[in-house]
């Protein structure tokens, strides 16, 4: 079966974001008042599996080994079966 | 005293580092990404640069590549390890040293001369200094912001290597600029020493830290 993979990596609560900072400036400078802005970091790819639990499973190892460094960033994974 | 200088795509300090061993009296030799043994080397420089292209985070692709297991395997056995700019993320990235390096506070490249207090000694690359000694060193990076959960941990065990004096360029966390691991053997720093090698550059405050694999 075909999975649709989707990880949203946000910096965690609390962590200065300067992209998010210099996004509200920017806004501002186009006369839009703006606050609280955030930026996340969206990676999806597909995967072939037998259940959503293992490829999950997987996800979460892709997660702490590369796509995202624990110590700044959490993350939240989406599984997808693709309708057949 | 044979050194490693390691590359990646997107290197591109590697020869100004093999330059600096030179001047310290060291033999630098090129190592490739793909290459995992690196027995024959008595120590290693991971250079600055845009290791595959900062993408992720600056640093994360190359922590992953096989040269760094010869690295972690150097490590065990207590060879002297500097990661100088990317060199640092990349240590950071792989957690051979405590904390990350991010995206400056204000996003800025700061590329400048910058004053450092020399807040140990007790690491090869530093041990030519006296502490609390200041030097000067160029910095050039966008993402040398550091950041720890850990600081009371970094001081208890005398991990914190450099820091930035008068003005903070980058918003590091207390204006560290540079940590060791807890043996002081495994060394990563923003500011780049092997631009700061000979006099008519400005500074050859650079050159101790070179010397420090003799």
């Amino acid at each position: 079966m075909l999975f649709d993979i989707e990880i949203n990596i946000s910096l965690k609560a609390g962590m200065l974001n300067p992209e998010a900072t210099q996004v509200e400036r920017s806004l501002d400078l186009l006369g839009y008042e703006v606050k609280d802005v955030k930026t996340v970091e969206i990676i999806k790819f597909q995967m072939e599996g037998e259940d959503s639990q293992a490829i999950r499973e997987n996800v979460v190892d892709m997660c702490e080994r590369l796509l995202c460094n624990p110590v700044i960033h959490d993350y939240e994974i989406s599984v997808v079966p693709q309708e057949e | 005293m044979k050194i490693g200088v390691i590359r990646f795509p997107g290197t591109n300090c590697d020869r100004d580092v093999a330059q600096a061993c030179e001047l310290a009296g060291l033999k630098p030799e090129y190592v490739w990404w793909s290459e995992e043994k690196l027995t024959d080397y008595d120590g290693i420089v991971i250079p600055g640069g845009f290791s595959y292209g900062d993408y992720l985070r600056a640093g994360a692709m190359a922590s992953i590549t096989p040269v760094i297991d010869g690295i972690k395997q150097m490590v065990k056995e207590e060879k002297p390890v500097l990661g100088i700019c990317n060199g640092a993320q990349i240590l950071g990235e792989i957690g051979l040293v405590p904390g990350i390096f991010i995206t400056n506070e204000t996003p800025k490249f700061n590329c400048e001369w910058v004053d450092l207090k020399v807040s140990t000694n007790r690491t090869p690359f530093t041990k030519a200094f006296k502490k609390s000694q200041t030097i000067a060193l160029p910095i050039a990076h966008a993402e040398g912001r550091f950041y720890t959960q850990d600081i009371d941990l970094l001081k208890d065990q005398d991990q914190i290597v450099l820091q930035f004096e008068g003005e903070n360029p980058n918003g590091s966390m207390e204006a560290i600029t540079s940590v060791c691991d807890e043996s002081g053997l495994v060394c990563a720093m923003m500011p780049h020493p092997e631009r700061a090698c000979e006099e008519i550059f400005g500074s050859d405050d650079g050159l101790n830290f070179f010397k420090g694999f003799l």
